[in-house]
């Protein structure tokens, strides 16, 4: 499924619109850079609450699909500059990671 | 390619918001090259963990990366305090980064560990109040 169509669906509020045509294929929660980016796939949608320039550079890094920020965490100022460089989509969510990998788990 | 590929990069120490620009660059310049995604990724997540090691525990560095027909060699090197004691530093989980830097998503005790992990040749020369020196490389497919 399309980034767009996954946000769509699970009402994510839209901080970065980036490249979401691009496919989203899983899911990965966890706020533990190094750990993420050892751990997590292509094109997997990245649910976590660091919302810093470093998460953006661990997406572009990784290939993931996109992040979403849980819990309504929010997104720094210089991280969301770079995820529009980047085309990087991040989304944000009043849900927890546990709620939303749920719906993603129905709908992927 | 006939001739290998040099790059060089300069990590600026105390500057996150910089950490992450050289894996970057190689990143993009591998996928122009044609390299596997795999490879890329490995000498992306290396290269990155490095940077962030460089900036949290050495004041900087410079990375230096060569591209040749079947490997991908990169040679990190700062001037940092050194390692006091390498196998724990190379225990996943054990780490000496200050709460600041956790509070970023870092520190959690994987940067040499990935290092190693994604690597084919992993190797380290660390001297007390002098610096360390990391060689890797990843293997083109």
């Amino acid at each position: 499924m399309k980034v767009k169509e996954l946000s769509e669906k699970l009402n994510l509020k839209v901080l970065v619109e980036g490249d979401s045509e691009r496919d989203a294929e899983g899911c990965y929660c966890g706020d533990l850079l190094s750990w993420v980016m050892s751990r997590i796939k292509e094109n997997d949608v990245w649910l976590t609450v660091m919302g810093n320039i470093n998460s953006i550079a661990v997406c572009v890094l990784s290939d993931c699909a996109c992040v979403v920020l849980t819990e309504n965490a929010p997104l720094d100022e210089d991280a969301r500059l770079k995820a529009e460089a980047m085309s990087i989509p991040v989304f944000q969510s009043e849900k927890s990671a546990y709620d939303l990998a749920i719906e993603i788990s129905k709908l992927l | 390619m006939s001739e290998s590929i040099k790059l060089h990069y300069v990590v600026p120490g105390d500057d996150f918001t910089r950490a992450g620009a050289a894996s970057g660059d190689v990143k993009r310049t591998l996928k122009q090259l044609g390299i596997s995604p795999n490879a890329i990724r490995n000498v992306a997540i290396a290269m990155y963990e490095g940077e962030i090691n460089m900036v949290i525990h050495a004041g900087g560095g410079e990375i230096d990366v060569e591209i040749t027909e079947d490997k991908i060699n990169m040679v990190l090197a700062d001037q940092g305090p050194g390692i006091a004691d390498v196998s724990l530093a190379m225990k996943e989980g054990y780490s000496t980064a200050p709460d600041n830097i956790r509070s970023l998503g870092f520190g959690a005790g994987m940067g040499l560990p990935n290092m190693k992990k994604y690597s084919d040749s992993f190797e380290i020369e660390t001297e007390l109040g002098v610096g360390t020196t990391l060689k890797l490389s990843v293997n083109i497919e």
